[in-house]
């Protein structure tokens, strides 16, 4: 926690003794460095970890500076009221815009958002009231409990409490429940609702945030400059934000800092050398920021903070609480040997072609099911039926009594289902502990506000000790705080059985849990089924290795061409002819 | 508004269409080759024209040192890696083939009294001197991010986009400038003045169109170029020389642009940083067409031109807010008809 402060405290220090060290024209550069800092942190939320690419945070910025602006300079408001306007009108501005273009796939978005950061661009200059390409001038200064903000010494301070905050909130807010959500948000939105996370929510969310920090720094810039016009709020300003966090580090909240100081001091170098060299500067300086940033990402695309944190010492993980002072809610666990899940008539096609037909299993609980067939036998489809991946074309499937073919995969683990991937989904760089608290997502419940100011550690704790508990029980308590992506393919596929265990649930769904592993891996695998089976728990898995498969399953159902081949216990499977005729190449 | 209005605006509209459309199949062409968004494209177009208009003033043009500049590093490169192997030998080959057309170019420059020189020729030396940059830019920037993710590629092509507007304001200043007319003559239509330029444009637009859809659905070239976009992985494996088709693409794409400049140059005023709104309007056209149609990406590459030219009677002030905004409904009906694009890189 201290270790946290420390950092912010002396953005606070430089922020306040910079204007008795610095000269003016210092003081000044740094606060436009601030200014753009709180744009970039908005974005290394958004882009280097929520993976959404925007080239139009300065619209944001112009929306919060203008709503100031016209407020303060037409209606004779406090800016104070510029302020909230302004980010309310960024809050409703944002939300629709999220809504409209944050379902856009892949490359469609970033095109979306350079799209409406002209459109806002343009509107800046021709709306009425707006004062056109000229712009508004003479806005009066911000006032604090009669402190008048006006000399770019009063800014500083200002500027770098707001920033140090932001700082705090962002920091805060990685580091608990919402935070692990957004940062499944890049590549594995699919696992993440799989955990029960509701993916579109945590976009959208950290797309206001980051779109409401552009709108403070517009406001503070507002009423830095006095003046306001359209060319600050241009899609070009929005590239160079997006080159700040390029430069700096796309993916750390300091890299934010970093890249917003490195663009402001070189852009302030190239003025003053390239007049001398050209005559000219405008425009000669983005030759020199274009090649920059295209070296940085041919060379060094984690941009140059990760090159410099070797010089810093690394931050230890936290000590986490023995015992929590509250657990987690279970839930009730049905009668042993009850069916769990029942599925029937399953249809399924891919255009011509017929994946299931026809098919049904049923899994118990306190039994371990197998379900396994050739390849090619529609296994993975049926998978992705009963996980709600896929919608069966007709069938039903029933869990507990209700039905939930058609529910999203989200509803479905938040019944008390949950799955594993045959190819394993964990987020690399994140702790083996992060990866397991992912799959508790969905029995927390704090928001994003109590999670930035931090106001729910008791129910984090929770969390963790929960993600522990499941950790140490498939015994990968020494990798604890290991990056899951370091670990050896075997024990990765036994981490996701952890994140699944961690949402409590009813029923396992593992997909091929066995492939990859050593033989000793196997036997403690199939040793923490057998345990779990005693818990009452029910299992389905998909599984070629025989060996595991008979040793363990209570049920086994085979599956050839989309359908249902054979069921029974492994006993009665192994003598089934028609069983054997499919795997041994049958006698007629 | 009466019907020589409308007709004069629809004549303007499909003129505009027509170098969108250009724009929007060379977008379309290197996105399915090499899967970047070649931002850039507009600054071709730019380039291009800006390039002819320095010449029939007789004098140098920039696009020659950017040439040559970027003909010495990407040999440098080049040369140095192959140092490496150890195959000297080559050395001299990659010399000639690099410097080769370069020199050539600025000894004709050097020579010939270029405003004296017939159009044609002008034409020529203006496509020969803009069309090497596609290659060049493959070879020296995206080579070696081309296994990249889409979106660090449409980070890259800003980052090359932001620097050839730059350099572009070195090359050519920041006067706007027309090229002369290749055809001056306006004949009636019944009642409706038509210009030839028009005409013009419209054509070649339409035969490159049937030319490049011809190439990639039938030619297997082009469907080599295509399944290096699809799997670059698979097509190295079945022989397709992946670096060299994105070279191709971007070559094509180049060779589009300036094309592309040499038919708008003398229609419109244009400044070194005016190749970014023709860029975004051709992506519209090609993100309608969904990055992956010809035909559709050209057919909306006409309509995005006549709206534009409709809009600018109707609203000019909202012309591009009109334009943009039209983009995100589009956007989102593709994004609900391909879901989950994310989880398939």
């Amino acid at each position: 926690m201290i270790r946290r402060l420390i950092p912010l405290f002396a953005l606070l220090l430089l922020a306040g003794l910079a204007p008795v060290l610095l000269p003016t024209f210092h003081v000044t550069l740094l606060n436009y460095i601030g200014l753009y800092s709180l744009v970039a942190l908005g974005l290394v939320l958004l882009t280097g970890i929520g993976g959404m690419t925007s080239f139009g945070q300065a619209a944001f910025v112009g929306i919060g500076a203008y709503a100031s602006a016209v407020l303060t300079t037409q209606y004779g408001l406090s800016p104070w009221l510029g302020l909230l306007a302004g980010l309310a009108i960024t809050l409703v501005v944002a939300t629709s815009l999220g809504l409209l273009t944050l379902r856009l796939a892949g490359h469609y978005l970033p095109i979306g958002t350079l799209a409406w950061g002209l459109a806002l661009f343009y509107l800046f200059g021709n709306l009425p009231g707006l004062g056109g390409f000229g712009g508004l001038q003479n806005l009066p200064n911000i006032s604090l409990f009669g402190w008048q903000v006006r000399d770019p010494a009063d800014f500083s301070l200002l500027i770098g409490l707001l920033l140090a905050i932001s700082l705090w909130l962002l920091d805060n807010l990685l580091h608990s429940r919402q935070g692990r959500a957004i940062r499944t948000l890049k590549d594995s939105a699919g696992m993440a609702e799989a955990m029960g996370i509701d993916t579109a929510r945590s976009r959208l969310q950290v797309f206001i945030i980051a779109a409401l920090l552009a709108a403070l720094s517009g406001w503070l810039y507002a009423h830095l400059q006095r003046v306001v016009n359209p060319t600050p709020f241009s899609v070009v300003m929005g590239i160079e934000y997006l080159f700040m966090i390029v430069l700096g580090g796309v993916a750390s909240l300091w890299g934010a800092l970093l890249g917003a100081a490195l663009l402001t001091l070189i852009k302030q170098v190239l003025q003053d050398v390239l007049p001398q060299l050209f005559g000219h500067a405008d425009n000669v300086e983005m030759i020199f920021f274009g090649v920059l940033v295209i070296l940085v990402l041919q060379y060094a695309r984690g941009g140059l903070l990760p090159l410099l944190s070797g010089l810093f010492p690394r931050a230890q993980p936290r000590p986490l609480p023995e015992h929590p002072a509250h657990a987690l809610p279970r839930r009730t666990m049905p009668a042993n040997g009850q069916p769990l899940m029942v599925a029937e008539g399953l249809l399924k096609q891919f255009g011509g072609l017929v994946a299931n037909k026809d098919m049904g299993l049923t899994v118990n609980g306190a039994e371990i099911t197998a379900l396994i067939g050739p390849n090619g036998a529609g296994k993975s489809t049926l998978f992705n039926l009963l996980s709600g991946v896929l919608a069966p074309n007709a069938g039903q499937i029933v869990f507990l009594g209700q039905r939930i073919d058609g529910l999203s995969p989200r509803a479905i683990a938040r019944l008390g289902v949950s799955r594993t991937f045959q190819h394993v989904r964990l987020l690399p760089d994140m702790s083996v502990l992060e990866n397991v608290a992912l799959g508790a997502h969905a029995r927390g419940e704090a928001g994003l506000l109590r999670s930035m100011l931090h106001l729910e550690r008791e129910e984090e704790a929770a969390l963790l000790a929960e993600a522990r508990r499941q950790i140490e029980r498939v015994g990968l308590g020494a990798a604890l705080h290991t990056p899951a992506g370091s670990l050896p393919l075997g024990q990765q596929r036994i981490v996701e059985i952890a994140r699944a265990l961690c949402s409590d649930p009813l029923l396992l769904l593992l997909d091929e849990p066995a492939a990859g592993l050593r033989h000793a891996e196997k036997q403690a695998l199939a040793h923490l089924l057998e345990q779990l089976r005693s818990e009452g728990l029910g299992v389905l898995l998909v599984e070629h290795d025989m060996e595991f498969v008979m040793g363990l399953a209570d049920q086994i159902v085979v599956m050839e061409f989309g359908q249902r081949l054979a069921g029974g216990t492994p006993l009665q499977i192994q003598q089934n002819p028609a069983v054997l005729a499919a795997y041994l190449g049958g006698v007629e | 508004m009466d019907i020589s209005i409308l007709a004069f605006l629809a004549q303007d509209g499909l003129t505009t269409g027509a170098i969108y459309a250009l724009v929007a199949l060379a977008l379309v062409l290197v996105f399915s080759v090499t899967r970047t968004i070649l931002v850039c494209q507009g600054d071709f177009v730019t380039y291009s024209a800006l390039t002819l208009a320095t010449l029939q003033l007789g004098l140098m043009p920039g696009t020659l040192w950017l040439l040559l500049g970027c003909s010495l590093a990407a040999c440098t490169l080049d040369s140095i890696a192959a140092l490496r192997r150890g195959q000297s030998r080559r050395v001299p080959g990659l010399l000639a083939r690099y410097l080769g057309l370069p020199t050539v170019l600025w000894v004709v420059l050097d020579t010939f009294e270029l405003a004296g020189l017939p159009a044609v020729l002008q034409i020529l030396l203006t496509l020969a001197l803009v069309t090497p940059l596609g290659p060049l830019l493959y070879r020296l920037v995206y080579q070696r991010v081309a296994e990249t993710s889409v979106l660090l590629l449409l980070i890259v092509s800003v980052a090359v986009h932001i620097t050839l507007v730059g350099i572009s304001l070195l090359m050519f200043g920041a006067e706007g400038v027309r090229t002369d007319a290749l055809a001056e003559a306006v004949f009636m239509l019944g009642e409706l003045p038509v210009g030839l330029q028009s005409l013009l444009v419209i054509a070649s637009a339409l035969l490159l169109i049937g030319l490049l859809y011809a190439f990639f659905g039938h030619s297997l070239y082009g469907k080599a170029l295509r399944a290096t976009a699809l799997n670059r992985k698979g097509a190295q494996l079945v022989g397709i020389p992946t670096q060299l088709a994105g070279k191709a693409a971007f070559g094509l794409a180049a060779l589009i642009g300036a094309i592309s400049g040499v038919l708008i140059g003398p229609l419109t005023t244009l400044y070194y940083d005016s190749g970014f709104l023709i860029s975004l309007k051709g992506f519209v056209a090609a993100i309608f067409g969904g990055l992956a149609s010809y035909p559709i990406a050209a057919a909306s590459a006409f309509f995005v031109g006549v709206l534009e030219s409709f809009a600018n009677f109707g609203a000019s002030a909202y012309k591009e807010v009109i334009v943009f905004t039209l983009v995100i409904p589009v956007l989102l009906w593709l994004s609900l008809k391909h879901p989950h694009l994310e989880e398939q890189h």
